[in-house]
């Protein structure tokens, strides 16, 4: 056996190679108890690892055309031995792994890791991000369903956009003049191909960089990064108490490792596989597409700008926040890196996180979106027409008839777009109503007008009902007087 | 190695040696070589962007529209591939606008596609309104915006009519810059 490794050792020469990457030392305090900071990169990889296994596994039987996707699918789900379990995981592990890429990316930014000399580090890490963020958006299209079928349609709609080239990128993104067997065909070869080959050659890249630039040590208050003197310190450091990596770094980086394989799992097997959801049919209508949690913030973000921005925001934002993502490690080079010395970047740390939360949380409610079957599955409460006289009986029928309710909630049941109308009494007259019903929004912005889209009759029995829905005791709206409005003028 | 061989303007630099000219002519070779692999590679991948050809699609005799009513018509549309499946189940508004107009003004058909992001619009035929179930765009039964994001009205297809019945040439799908009454490609 021995005889056989050294036959091996004299042709491959691995303790030349891979032995010093193995053994190369890091610095003392990454691999003490701040080490516990420097975990998530490896842990990324880990779940990288469980999403090429898992992938090659569902490749075996997914079947990747339009007329047999969503078959292979179900098949998966229900007949295939644990092919409810192998695709609940490859989703999970999937959803861990861009978590873990991001709070890897947090962690680099607020212990300033990317600092001189590792700027590199920080750009091939940014496309690594991107390519994450690229399989899960790519991913979700092969789950054939109508949220796959119906987001492609979105995002060609966005692509049609681009001045001039517009009908092209969406030639191309389709692969044809239909959403259909082509789209498919172009994100199955994105998502097994072209995405998966340029991550691992990144990563490559960026584990050389980790190799070869070392492993910052963890900040220290006052030890400031200077261009001229860094590399000669950082070796010193090494030379004097550096610490070989396949240690106690390395176990730290194995234990969290084994830890989220084993959330993740558990995860895997308790929550079960999403999708897929709705046929991918679009003369079913009613589809709202919705794409997957990574990319909640950023539909919100687009639902809630405002029409006029909308294509602007859509073009032009994603080339800023990208660029201002790969501009980091030259705005800020040197100087401090503890995070306790740097308040703008632990304050923009603070603001990222909150504003991609709360639109995380817009994004996963979707309260601009109407409810389009409001009008006939949700009935009026019961105790906004207790003791109602005939004509707002009629008036609540035809609230739900002309399908108000899709977009007024009533109680906070009913579409959100437009404002709960429980109370409406208390804050509208009735010409208010009628001129707010007859002619909608002024300048055509969120609600439609009605005042050819139903009868004079209806119209009054409408708001004969509006106007009574306050709560008892309180009095109804008051048109505004003179007096009131303008009491300077009126004083005169 | 003696010395003169490395002095720049010895005799031996100065002629064009074989080794210089094999470098040169490897250049040559070797961009040929990319260029006759690349030039029908990307001719390959880019041949998704081209017209669409003309298929027509069928809608149903003309008496199956009523008058002053809106329909759904679906139909699968044969623009994409055999292997399409059900993705290619997909539908048209059809409005006729009373029989007093001439037969040839008389049909309104719209895609289903949201003039915003694609998504399908809904016929609410009690509220005369189509509803987009995204980002509730709006649009009147003749197809104009009435609210919401959507920048114009509904998309609209030019129907024929051929032995008392209506037909239309298969839709793909539209955008912005790309409508059925101004085909980015004609």
């Amino acid at each position: 056996m021995r005889r056989i490794l050294v036959w091996c050792e004299a042709r491959l020469s691995l303790r030349d190679t891979v032995g010093p990457m193995m053994m190369h030392p890091i610095p003392r305090g990454a691999a003490g108890p701040m080490g516990w900071w420097y975990v998530f990169g490896s842990a990324s990889m880990t779940l990288l690892l469980i999403q090429i296994l898992s992938g090659i596994g569902l490749s075996l039987v997914y079947v990747p055309t339009a007329d047999q996707a969503y078959e292979s699918l179900v098949y998966l789900n229900y007949q295939m031995p644990l092919g409810w379990f192998l695709r609940s995981l490859h989703y999970w592990s999937g959803s861990a792994m861009v978590i873990m890429v991001v709070v890897h990316a947090f962690q680099v930014f607020l212990h300033g890791a990317y600092k001189y000399p590792r700027e590199l580090n920080w750009i091939t890490g940014v496309f690594l991000l991107l390519l994450t963020l690229g399989m899960a958006f790519t991913g979700q299209v092969l789950r054939w369903d109508a949220d796959a079928y119906w987001g492609i349609g979105v995002g060609a709609s966005m692509a049609g956009r681009v001045p001039w080239l517009g009908p092209y990128i969406v030639d191309l993104l389709l692969g044809g003049p239909i959403i259909g067997a082509d789209s498919l065909s172009r994100f199955f070869a994105l998502h097994v191909f072209v995405i998966p080959g340029l991550l691992l050659g990144l990563l490559a890249i960026h584990l050389w960089l980790v190799l070869k630039r070392g492993i910052s040590a963890p900040p220290v208050q006052g030890q400031i990064v200077d261009p001229r003197t860094y590399q000669q310190e950082y070796e010193k450091e090494l030379h004097k108490e550096g610490v070989p990596f396949f240690g106690e770094a390395m176990l730290k980086d194995a234990f969290f490792s084994s830890l989220t394989v084993i959330v993740v799992v558990v995860l895997a097997a308790i929550a079960g596989p999403k999708g897929p959801g709705a046929l991918p049919e679009p003369a079913l209508l009613g589809a709202n597409p919705k794409p997957d949690w990574p990319f909640w913030w950023l539909f919100a973000l687009l639902s809630l700008s405002p029409a006029g921005a909308e294509t602007f925001i859509i073009l032009v934002m994603p080339v800023v926040l990208i660029g201002a993502l790969l501009l980091v490690p030259f705005v800020s080079n040197r100087g401090e890196r503890a995070p306790s010395r740097r308040p703008v970047a632990v304050l923009s740390v603070i603001v990222i996180i909150t504003v991609i939360a709360v639109l995380t949380y817009y994004g996963a409610t979707e309260p601009w979106s109407p409810v389009m079957g409001a009008w006939s599955g949700d009935a009026i409460p019961e105790d906004l027409v207790q003791s109602s006289t005939p004509l707002r009986l009629q008036g609540a029928v035809v609230f739900q008839n002309k399908q108000c309710r899709n977009c007024h909630a009533l109680e906070g049941i009913g579409g959100r777009r437009g404002p709960d109308l429980s109370r409406v009494g208390t804050r509208l007259t009735r010409d208010q109503l009628i001129d707010q019903i007859s002619n909608g929004t002024p300048g055509g912005g969120n609600m439609p007008a009605y005042g050819k889209q139903m009868k004079p009759a209806e119209m009054s029995a409408l708001v004969e009902f509006l106007v009574n829905l306050r709560p008892p005791g309180q009095k109804a709206a008051q048109p505004a007087a003179i007096g009131e409005l303008e009491p300077q003028r009126a004083s005169r | 190695m003696s010395n003169s061989t490395v002095q720049t303007g010895s005799p031996a630099d100065n002629l064009p040696p074989r080794r210089s000219f094999l470098r040169w002519w490897t250049y040559g070779v070797g961009a040929v070589a990319a260029t006759i692999v690349a030039i029908p590679f990307l001719g390959y991948l880019f041949g998704a962007i081209r017209k669409p050809q003309v298929q027509s699609v069928r809608l149903g005799p003309l008496d199956q529209f009523p008058p002053d009513q809106t329909r759904l018509v679906t139909f699968d549309n044969e623009l994409g591939q055999p292997w399409d499946g059900m993705t290619a189940h997909m539908g048209v508004y059809v409005r006729n606008l009373g029989n007093d107009k001439k037969e040839q003004d008389r049909f309104l058909v719209f895609a289903m596609n949201c003039a915003h992001l694609g998504c399908p619009v809904t016929w609410f035929p009690q509220s005369g309104l189509f509803m987009c179930p995204c980002h509730g765009g709006v649009y009147y039964e003749n197809g104009e915006r009435a609210s919401g994001p959507p920048p114009r009205g509904l998309f609209r297809i030019t129907p024929e009519i051929r032995d008392g019945e209506l037909w239309i040439s298969a839709p793909f799908l539209p955008t912005l810059q790309n409508t059925f009454e101004k085909p980015a490609r004609v």
